[in-house]
């Protein structure tokens, strides 16, 4: 069953008939599993992964570390999901270190980055600090290197 | 000046170059062809072993090693082996490192084979065999192998070859190019036979990772004292060209292959042997992934073929379909050669690997799912046409 996930996971396309052949497991099964496991969150949603670089869409992302002032009784729940409800906001995570969360903006520009870490995230209660770090370039993004596959060496025919 | 006129080896003149060569040059001069006429993986190797290779290089690991091979490298096959076949082979003095497996066979019939000794050799089979025990000096013995019966290695077509010359079976499995892999019962079946006549089996085991039904039946499990085991990183890790594999045999037969090994390879590349170290201490996920792309496709392709009404046992091993094309009522050569210069797609053709694969052709599926996708939409426009 873990198959089908495989499947879908680098083909989110994929139909039911084409994971059965893929995967030797029948059709219809495919098919009840698949139906089972949207509707119990095993499979979030079906999206693409775009390259939005190459679109010539340009787009700016900054990762920014922030600090959380300690309050006694209280975790960084209320802040990490203040901060994850801006549309602005991609990804919010708790990590270990020296800061607290380390979130990830995107914008059209530098500029409404800037000013949406500015006015808004440093102005959340208890956010005491963040730091900046401005994204240059994807080499790798969600398992997927975004470099240019190697090419294929091998003679056409041999033993 | 001429060259001196004195006659060339005979053995070696009595050799006709390998029939993949004809279509190697065909295909080569050709643009936009699907290539299923691969027999390495479409793989790059692992990063973390061509990783460990560049620090190797870049610190000086570009030496000589004992001529065995590393002994790091050493331990860690024979305790794999432990691990997956069961088997117990002494790192010191049962396992030598190679050039690939085609090194352990050049050695295993060098050090086995007196002038006029028999090796019974079932075809279809890879194409190297049946040359390699005639430039060792012995005759080789090719025994048709049934389609009909998924080229299993019957021990009555094979005990109908034995003689009293007879000194040993060589052959693979999963198979290059049947993909066909063996039971536990015949190679327990063929191992009882070796016992009777008192044979060697020369068992390649070079496709070992690459099974697609259960696990792997290894040979030296079932007959451990007249086994000689040959085994690599070529296919299972991708890494072809890195030429490094091994060999392991009981004490006596592996010292006289240590001996031809010492005077004329003396060692597997250095580096290459640091790879493949690397390959078994991290790549296993990668060999996994691998394994279960190989499976789809597998599934895919032959399900193809079948639609077109080329059928082929599903093979349980390798990454090769042997299909008949005899519904076409082409012969291997006519139809490989139509589908080559009609649709672009390189096949080998069957006749190259014995004559009992004259009716078929050698499909790999080491190419990715969309080509494999468009090879089969070209064959069915050749068969069609």
């Amino acid at each position: 069953m873990r198959e089908i996930l495989t499947v879908l996971e680098s083909d989110a396309h994929a139909s039911s008939e084409r994971i059965a052949t893929l995967t030797g497991i029948d059709e219809a099964t495919v098919r009840e599993q698949v139906a089972a496991w949207e509707a119990s969150g095993v499979i979030r949603r079906y999206k693409a992964v775009v390259d939005w670089d190459r679109f010539g869409d340009e787009r700016v992302t900054a990762f920014v570390d922030v600090t959380v002032a300690p309050e006694r009784g209280r975790g960084f729940d209320d802040v990490a999901e203040r901060i994850a409800r801006f549309r602005e906001i991609r990804a919010v995570h708790l990590v270990s270190g020296a800061q607290d969360l380390r979130v990830e903006v995107e914008g059209a520009s530098m500029k409404e980055v800037a000013d949406f870490v500015a006015q808004k995230l440093s102005g959340i209660d208890r956010v005491t600090a963040t730091s900046t770090h401005f994204l240059l370039r994807r080499y790798k993004d969600d398992g997927q290197l975004l470099t240019d596959p190697e090419p294929d060496q091998r003679l056409s025919v041999t033993p | 000046m001429s060259t001196p006129q004195k006659p060339f080896s005979r053995v070696v003149e009595a050799i006709p170059p390998s029939g993949i060569r004809k279509f190697f040059d065909l295909a080569q001069s050709m643009q936009g062809v699907i290539s299923l006429g691969v027999g390495e993986p479409d793989f790059p190797t692992p990063w973390s072993a061509r990783e460990a290779a560049i620090h190797a290089l870049e610190h000086g690991a570009t030496t000589y090693t004992s001529n065995s091979g590393l002994l790091e490298l050493r331990e860690a096959v024979t305790d794999d082996l432990a691990d997956r076949y069961g088997v117990r082979y002494r790192a010191a003095d049962e396992c030598l490192v190679t050039s690939g497996v085609s090194e352990g066979l050049d050695l295993t019939l060098r050090a086995l084979l007196n002038p006029g000794d028999e090796v019974i050799v079932p075809e279809p089979c890879y194409v190297a065999y049946q040359p390699c025990v005639a430039f060792a000096g012995g005759v080789p013995v090719p025994v048709a192998l049934d389609p009909g019966d998924a080229y299993r290695l019957d021990p009555a077509i094979i005990g109908a070859a034995i003689t009293e010359n007879t000194k040993a079976i060589l052959f693979g499995s999963p198979s290059n190019p049947t993909g066909s892999a063996q039971s536990a019962a015949d190679i327990e079946a063929l191992a009882a036979l070796a016992r009777e006549h008192d044979l060697w089996l020369l068992s390649d085991e070079i496709y070992d990772r690459l099974t697609y039904h259960g696990t792997h039946t290894p040979v030296s499990a079932a007959a451990w004292e007249r086994t000689v085991l040959l085994g690599g990183f070529s296919k299972s890790y991708a890494m072809t060209g890195w030429r490094v594999g091994y060999v392991c045999a009981p004490e006596p037969l592996a010292q006289l292959m240590h001996r031809i090994h010492q005077y004329t390879m003396l060692c597997a590349p250095h580096m290459s042997q640091i790879a493949a170290l690397e390959a078994m201490r991290t790549a296993q996920d990668d060999v996994d992934e691998m394994v279960a792309d190989y499976d789809r496709r597998r599934r895919l392709f032959s399900k193809g073929l079948d639609e077109l009404g080329l059928t082929c046992p599903v093979p349980g091993g390798a990454f090769y379909v042997f299909p008949s094309i005899t519904a076409t009522g082409m012969s291997s050569e006519e139809f490989a050669e139509g589908l080559l210069t009609q649709e672009k797609v390189a096949v080998v053709p069957g006749n190259v690997f014995g004559p009992s694969g004259e009716g078929h052709v050698r499909c790999s599926y080491a190419t990715a799912l969309p080509q494999l996708e468009q090879a089969l939409e070209r064959i069915s426009r050749f068969i069609g046409s």
